[in-house]
C-alpha cells in the first residue's frame, strides 16, 4: 500500500527529504538551548558579570535564529511536500479513473469515487504531514532527553524505564480499542454520506411526496447511529490527555521528593541544584515527544482507512487496454458480430448476449427493437468497445475492435448514450465535445441536423447559453437533441443512437432521422427505439429478445412473419389505425 | 459558483460558540468550568514546585534531611493534592469534549440536513451538487479538529497565561513588562502569518468544494466522457483545479507552520531578553515594584526566568493549533451560509383532512376513508370544508423561471374531476413546467390556480403535495429495498398494498423475477436496473400513495410499448375516478385522455379531443402522422 502511494510523492521528494533533515537540525539546537540557558541561570546565580550574560545572550540569540530558520524551513518543505503528495495522490486518482473502461466504473458508485478524492486525500495529506515533521522529531527527542535525563540524573533517570512503557502500553491499548471502531464508523459514514446525496439529487420525489420529515428522522437515525460510533472512538482517544498528565504528575512527584532527598543527602554531590530543575525540563520532553508519538498513531490509524481506499482506485486495472500495433483508420462503417456471446461480469452467471451473429452494410440504417431488458444496449455497447464481448468477435471495417486504436474506434463509432449527460457549461462548449476544432458552421449543422438548432436560436444567448449541471434547465428532449448533435460533430462513420430520442416528439424524430438519412448518407445509422415509428423506414430492424435476436428484416417482412414485432406495432397503432381514415 | 472566497467574517467565531453553547446548555458550560478548574489547578503547582526547589537551594549544603523533610513533603503532598484535582477534572472535560464534540457535529448535521430539506427545489436546481455534499463533508471534518482539541486547548493556554502573568506580576512589574512586550510582538506576527493563513484556509476550503463539484459532475458522466475520448480535456480541467487547490493550502500550510517555529523562537529570544534585564537590574539595583514588595534578587529572577519559558510555551501552544481553528472557521462559516438559506415559504393555511359525509355534510374525521377535504378557516373564525374532488383551473398564468425571461403565456385551462389531461406539444413547449407550477416547486409570476375553487397559495404546501401524485421523467430510487421504494409513497402501507400497487402498475411481474424479489436491495438509484423498470417502479411508489390527483410527466418513456400495453391496464385501473395529467411524446400514452392541450413555445395552441383535434388538421395532426409523413 505505502508503494503505491509513494509512487504519487514524485516532484516532491526532495521537499519530503529536506523536511526531515530541517526538523533534526532544529530538534538538535531546540535541545541544545535549554542546556545553554541551563548554564546562563548558574551563572546569574552565581553572580556574574553583565557581560558574560551578554555573551551569553548573543549566542542564544544566534541559535534562536538558526533554530528560527530551520524550523520555518521545515514549516515550509514541509507543506509544500504535504500537499504536493495531495496534489498528485487527487490527479493520478483523476487520470486513473480517467482510463477505467466501463466495467471499472461500474464497480465504484460515484459519491464513493467522490469522498476517495477529497475526504480521504485530505486525511492522508494531514497524516503525511504528521509523519516527516514528526517522524525523525519525536524518536531523536526521546533519545535525546534520555540520554540528558540520565546523565543529569543518574539513578532518578531509571523512574523513566518504569513509566515510559507503562505510557506506551497505554497508548497502545488506545489504539487498539480505537482501530476496528473508526474502520466500522467510516464505513457508516460513507453511508451516511450517500443517503445526503442521494436526497440532494431526488429532492423533487422527496418534496413531491411530502417525505421531508421522514427523510429527517431517518437521516437522524443514521446520524446518531454514525455519532454514536464515533463517540466510543473519541472517547477511548480522549485517555490519552489524562494518561499523559497522570505520568508527567508521577514523574514530577518522585523526581520532587526524591531528588530534594537525593541532593540533600549527599550534599549535592550526587546532583545539584542545576540539574534538578533540568532533569524536570527533560522529563517534560520525554512524555511531549511519547504524547505526540501517540498523535502520530492516531491519525495513521485514521488515515490508513483512506489510504486503503485510494489504493484501491489507483490498483485497480482497466479491463480495457490498447492494442499494442493499434490499427488508426477505420475502412468503412461496416459492422460485424461473430458468435458473441458477453456478460457484464465474470461472476455473472446469465449470459446478457448469447449467439449473436450478423452483419451490416456500411452506409445501412439498423433498427434494434425489443422489449425492457432485452440487451439491446448490452449489443451497441460492444460495437465501440465500451465492454468486450466475453467469447466470439465484434469486427468494424472488417476488422476485429480489439485491433484498433480505442481512440480512433470511439471517434468514427459515435453512441449517443441512453442515459446522457450535459456538462456545466455553454451549449457551444458541450457540442464542442464532439469536436474541438468545429468551427461556427460546423455547430449549426450539426445542431440543424439534430434539429437542436431551432431551440437554441430561441434562447437569449443562443449558443452561448450555459448549461446548468446534468443539463437541468433544458427539458429531456432538447437535451437528447443537443447529444445527437454533440455525437454527429464527430462525423463518425457509425452513429448509434441508443434510445435517444425517446423525449424527442413523433415529428421531429421523424425529421431528424430524415435528415440523417439525407445529409450522412454513408454513415451507418443503428438505431435502438421503443417506438415502431422511429424505426419501421430502417433498411432492417433486429428484434431482440431475452438477450438473443429474436428476428431480422424490414418492416415489412417483420410485421408479416414476426410475433413481437406485429405485437409491438399493434400496440402502438391500433387505436391509429383507426383514426386514419 | 456560490462560493466566493472570503476572508473570515466576523462573528463566525461567536456564532460557533453560541451553537454549541445552544446544543448543550448545561454540558458546555459545565465542561468550560472543568476546563478553567484544570487550567488553574495546574498552573498552581509550579509555585509549589519552586517552593520545594527554594528548600533544597536553602538547606542542601547542611545535608541535614530530617530538619527539611516534613516541610518538604508537605509541600509535595500538597502539590500531589493539586495533581489529583486537576487530573480528575481533566479527566472528566476530556470526555465531557469527546461527547459533545460528536453530539455538536450530529446535531449540526441535523440541522443543515433538515435545513436543507426546507430549501425550496430552486436551490437544487441551481446549486452544483458536489458542492452542496462538500458541506457534509469537508466542511464537518474541520469542526472536529477545531471543536475536540482547539477549543479546549486555546481555553487552557489562555488561563495558563492569565495566571502565570499575575504570578510575574506578584514578583516583579519591570520584568512583567518586558514579558508582555514580548507578547505584544508574539501576537502582532500571529495575526499577520495567521490572517495570512486564515485567508488561504478560507480559499483552500473554497477550492475544495470546487473540485468536489467539478469531480462529482464528471464521474457522474463518466461514461459519456469516454464515449467522446474527452479524457484528456476533463484531466486538464481538472488540473487547472487541482492546482489552484494546491497553491492555496500549499500556502496556507506554509504560513501556519511557519508560525510555530518564529513564535518558540520568540520566546527563545524573549527569555535571554528576561535574563538580560533582571542581570541589569540587578546590577543597577533599581527599586523593584510588584505586589510582593520584595526586592529585586536572584530569588525573584530566576523563578522569572522559567515562567517566561513556561509563558512562551503557552503562546506557542496556541500557535499550533491556529490551523485547525481557522480551518474550522472556514468550514463553520461555510455551513451557516447553508444554515442561512431562505427556506421554502409557506403561507399556506388551507390544510387536508379525512373526512366523511353525514347527511350530505362534509364532516372532518381521523380515520382514513378515502374521502378528503379542504379544512379552510376563515377570518371570521368560521371553518367550512370543501370536498376534494380534483377540479384544477389555471387562469391566464404567466410564468419564467427567470424574471425576464417567460416560458408560460396566458395559460388558461380547466381539469374537471376525474379526466385526463394531456400535454403534448415539441420539448421545451412548457408541459413540465405547468407541474412544477401545480405542485408549487415554483410560484406563478401572474394569473391563478385554483384547485377545487381554492387558490393553491393558500393551500399548505405539503397537504397541496401530498394531494397530487406526481411520477417524474428522472426517476429518483433510493438505497433500501424494493418494498422500501414502493413504500415510499404511503409510509404505513402493508406488504400486500405494495404489492397490489406493484401489480397495478405492471412492476410485479419483474420484481418476482430479481434475486430476492421484494427484498431485493437497490443501491445507486436503482443502478441494477434497467430505466423501464425504474419508471415502473415510480409508478407503483404512486400507485400505493392513492392520491386523487396525478401527474404523470414522461413517466413511461423508457418502458417499452409492449409492456405498456400491460402497463397500461393497470394505469388505466389507476386513473380511474381520478383527475391526471399526462405528459408523453408518445402518443398512444395520450390518446384516449378525455382532453389533449397542445403546446408551443410557452402556450396552448390547441385543445380538444383527440377526434376533434385529428379532424381540425392542426399541429396535433401534424405531430400525430408525423410518423408517417416521410412516406
Amino acid at each position: 500500500m505505502l508503494k503505491e502511494l509513494s509512487k504519487s510523492i514524485r516532484e516532491y521528494k526532495k521537499s519530503s527529504i529536506a523536511t526531515p533533515l530541517l526538523v533534526s537540525l532544529e530538534v538538535v539546537l531546540e535541545c541544545i538551548i535549554p542546556f545553554v540557558i541551563a548554564t546562563l541561570v548558574n551563572q546569574i546565580k552565581a553572580g556574574c558579570e553583565l557581560q558574560v550574560i551578554l555573551g551569553y545572550g548573543l549566542v542564544l540569540v544566534a541559535m534562536a535564529g538558526f533554530s528560527l530558520l530551520f524550523g520555518a524551513l521545515a514549516g515550509t518543505t514541509c507543506a509544500t511536500a504535504s500537499c504536493g503528495l495531495a496534489r498528485n495522490l487527487r490527479k493520478d486518482m483523476f487520470y486513473k479513473i480517467q482510463d477505467y473502461s466501463f466495467e471499472n466504473i461500474d464497480k465504484f458508485s460515484t459519491s464513493s469515487l467522490v469522498t476517495r478524492i477529497t475526504t480521504d486525500v485530505t486525511n492522508v495529506q494531514n497524516a503525511y504531514m504528521m509523519i516527516i515533521r514528526t517522524a525523525i522529531r519525536c524518536p531523536l527527542m526521546l533519545i535525546f532527553a534520555f540520554i540528558m535525563a540520565f546523565v543529569m540524573g543518574g539513578r532518578m533517570g531509571t523512574i523513566f524505564l518504569f513509566v515510559a512503557p507503562f505510557l506506551a502500553f497505554g497508548l497502545f491499548l488506545v489504539i487498539r480499542k480505537t482501530m476496528p471502531l473508526f474502520k466500522r464508523v467510516f464505513k457508516k459514514y460513507d453511508n451516511l454520506n450517500n443517503s445526503i446525496q442521494e436526497n440532494v439529487k431526488a429532492m423533487r420525489v422527496v418534496k413531491s411526496y411530502v417525505r421531508e420529515d421522514y427523510e429527517k428522522e431517518k437521516f437522524g437515525l443514521a446520524a446518531s447511529d454514525v455519532c454514536a460510533d464515533f463517540t466510543k472512538a473519541e472517547r477511548i482517544l480522549a485517555l490519552n490527555n489524562p494518561m499523559m498528565q497522570f505520568c508527567i504528575y508521577t514523574v514530577m512527584i518522585f523526581v520532587l521528593s526524591f531528588g530534594s532527598y537525593t541532593i540533600i543527602t549527599s550534599r549535592g554531590v550526587d546532583l545539584d541544584v542545576g540539574q534538578f530543575s533540568a532533569l524536570l525540563t527533560y522529563s517534560f520532553m520525554i512524555l511531549q515527544s511519547l504524547m505526540m508519538l501517540s498523535m502520530v498513531f492516531v491519525m495513521i490509524t485514521m488515515a490508513t482507512e483512506s489510504a486503503k481506499r485510494i489504493v484501491e482506485i489507483l490498483q485497480e486495472k482497466s479491463t480495457l487496454a490498447n492494442p499494442e500495433q493499434p490499427i488508426y483508420e477505420v475502412q468503412d462503417g461496416s459492422v460485424d458480430f461473430e458468435d458473441v456471446n458477453f456478460k457484464y461480469s465474470k461472476k455473472a452467471e446469465r449470459m446478457s448476449l448469447a449467439d449473436i451473429s450478423f452483419h451490416i452494410n456500411s452506409g445501412e440504417t439498423i433498427g434494434i427493437i425489443g422489449g425492457t431488458g432485452s440487451s439491446k444496449s448490452s449489443l451497441i455497447q460492444l460495437i465501440s468497445r465500451l465492454y468486450d464481448a466475453t467469447e466470439g468477435v465484434v469486427k468494424v471495417g472488417g476488422i476485429d475492435v480489439t485491433q484498433y486504436d480505442l481512440e480512433t474506434l470511439r471517434n468514427q463509432v459515435a453512441v449517443v448514450l441512453q442515459k446522457n449527460i450535459l456538462f456545466s457549461g455553454t451549449i457551444r462548449e458541450n457540442l464542442r465535445w464532439g469536436n474541438k476544432e468545429a468551427t461556427d458552421e460546423e455547430l449549426v449543422h450539426a445542431c440543424k441536423l439534430a434539429h437542436a438548432d431551432e431551440f437554441i436560436t430561441q434562447f437569449p444567448m443562443e449558443y452561448d447559453t450555459y448549461i446548468e449541471q446534468g443539463g437541468a434547465n433544458v427539458s429531456g428532449g432538447q437535451k437528447q437533441r443537443l447529444c445527437i448533435a454533440r455525437a454527429l460533430l464527430k462525423k463518425p462513420k457509425i452513429l448509434i443512437m441508443d434510445d435517444s430520442t425517446s423525449a424527442v416528439d413523433t415529428k421531429t424524430d421523424a425529421m431528424i432521422r430524415k435528415a440523417l438519412r439525407e445529409f450522412i448518407p454513408e454513415t451507418t445509422k443503428i438505431i435502438i427505439a421503443q417506438r415502431i415509428s422511429s424505426v419501421q423506414d430502417a433498411d432492417r430492424v433486429i428484434v431482440m429478445e431475452g438477450g438473443t435476436i429474436n428476428a431480422i428484416g424490414n418492416h415489412e417482412e417483420l410485421l408479416a412473419t414476426n410475433e413481437i414485432y406485429k405485437e409491438i406495432f399493434e400496440s402502438q397503432n391500433k387505436a391509429g389505425d383507426d383514426d386514419e381514415e | 459558483m456560490t462560493m466566493k472566497s472570503r476572508a473570515v467574517k466576523k462573528g463566525t467565531t461567536l456564532r460557533v460558540i453560541k451553537t454549541l453553547l445552544g446544543f448543550y446548555p448545561i454540558m458546555m458550560p459545565a465542561t468550560i468550568i472543568c476546563i478553567i478548574f484544570s487550567a488553574i489547578v495546574g498552573a498552581i503547582p509550579a509555585i509549589f514546585m519552586q517552593n520545594v526547589i527554594a528548600v533544597v537551594e536553602r538547606s542542601w549544603q547542611s545535608g541535614d534531611w530530617n530538619s527539611v523533610s516534613k516541610e518538604i513533603f508537605s509541600f509535595v503532598m500538597l502539590l500531589a493534592t493539586f495533581y489529583v484535582l486537576s487530573l480528575l477534572s481533566s479527566l472528566a472535560f476530556n470526555q465531557m469534549m469527546a461527547f459533545i464534540t460528536q453530539g455538536s457535529l450530529k446535531k449540526l448535521r441535523e440541522k443543515m440536513f433538515s435545513g436543507m430539506q426546507d430549501l425550496p427545489v430552486k436551490y437544487f436546481d441551481t446549486h452544483n451538487h458536489g458542492d452542496i455534499m462538500s458541506h457534509y463533508t469537508n466542511d464537518i471534518d474541520t469542526l472536529r479538529q477545531m471543536i475536540s482539541q482547539s477549543f479546549p486547548q486555546l481555553m487552557i493556554s489562555t488561563i495558563t497565561v492569565c495566571t502565570v502573568f499575575s504570578i510575574m506580576v506578584y514578583f516583579c512589574l519591570w520584568l512583567a513588562l518586558v514579558v508582555l512586550a514580548g507578547v505584544a510582538i508574539m501576537l502582532i506576527i500571529t495575526k499577520k502569518i495567521g490572517g495570512n493563513s486564515a485567508r488561504y484556509f478560507f480559499r483552500q476550503q473554497d477550492s475544495l468544494g470546487r473540485e468536489e463539484g467539478f469531480v462529482e459532475e464528471i464521474m457522474n458522466g463518466q461514461k459519456v466522457v469516454k464515449v467522446f475520448c474527452h479524457e484528456e480535456e476533463s484531466k486538464a480541467d481538472f488540473d487547472r483545479i487541482n492546482d489552484r487547490l494546491f497553491e492555496e493550502s500549499q500556502r496556507a500550510n506554509k504560513y501556519a507552520n511557519t508560525l510555530g517555529p518564529i513564535l518558540n523562537n520568540i520566546g527563545n529570544v524573549l527569555y535571554v531578553v528576561v535574563a538580560l534585564v533582571g542581570g541589569i537590574l540587578l546590577l543597577t539595583g533599581v527599586p523593584n515594584v510588584s505586589i510582593s514588595g520584595l526586592a529585586i534578587s536572584i530569588s525573584v529572577v530566576v523563578p522569572f526566568l522559567n515562567m517566561t519559558k513556561q509563558f512562551a510555551g503557552n503562546v506557542n501552544q496556541v500557535s499550533h493549533q491556529i490551523n485547525a481553528v481557522v480551518m474550522g472557521l472556514a468550514g463553520a462559516q461555510r455551513i451557516f451560509s447553508l444554515l442561512d438559506e431562505q427556506a421554502e415559504e409557506d403561507h399556506g393555511y388551507v390544510t387536508l383532512v379525512n373526512a366523511k359525509e353525514v347527511d350530505g355534510e362534509i364532516v372532518e374525521c381521523e380515520e382514513r376513508t378515502g374521502i378528503w377535504a379542504w379544512k379552510h378557516p376563515h377570518q371570521d373564525g368560521t371553518l367550512t370544508y370543501t370536498k376534494l374532488i380534483g377540479d384544477v383551473r389555471l387562469h391566464d398564468v404567466d410564468f419564467g423561471y427567470v424574471e425576464d425571461k417567460m416560458v408560460l403565456h396566458n395559460i388558461t385551462l380547466y381539469a374537471e374531476p376525474g379526466t385526463k389531461v394531456a400535454f403534448v406539444g415539441a420539448t421545451g413547449a412548457g408541459k413540465t413546467t405547468i407541474t412544477n407550477l401545480l405542485n408549487r416547486f415554483y410560484d406563478i409570476d401572474d394569473g391563478k390556480i385554483r384547485y377545487d375553487g381554492i387558490n393553491i397559495t393558500k393551500i399548505k404546501k405539503g397537504d397541496l403535495r401530498s394531494s397530487l401524485g406526481v411520477v417524474l421523467q428522472d426517476t429518483n430510487l433510493f438505497t433500501g429495498t424494493v418494498m422500501d421504494n414502493i413504500r415510499y409513497g404511503k409510509l404505513d402501507a402493508s406488504d400486500e398494498e405494495c404489492i397490489d400497487a406493484a401489480k397495478l402498475a405492471g412492476a410485479h411481474d419483474f420484481i418476482t423475477r430479481l434475486p430476492e424479489g421484494y427484498q431485493t436491495m437497490l443501491t445507486g438509484n436503482g443502478s441494477n436496473l434497467s430505466q423501464g423498470q425504474r419508471q415502473l417502479l415510480a409508478i407503483s411508489r404512486a400507485a400505493v400513495a392513492d392520491p386523487p390527483v396525478m401527474i404523470l410527466d414522461e413517466a413511461t418513456s423508457s418502458i417499452d410499448t409492449r409492456t405498456e400495453a400491460i402497463v397500461q391496464r393497470g394505469m388505466d385501473a389507476l386513473m380511474k375516478g381520478r383527475t391526471v395529467f399526462v405528459i408523453a411524446h408518445r402518443l398512444s400514452t395520450v390518446k384516449n385522455s378525455d382532453v389533449i392541450m397542445v403546446m408551443e413555445q410557452g402556450r396552448i395552441i390547441e385543445r380538444g379531443s383527440h377526434e376533434k383535434l385529428i379532424e381540425e388538421r392542426g399541429k396535433y395532426y401534424q405531430l400525430y402522422t408525423g410518423a408517417f409523413e416521410l412516406e
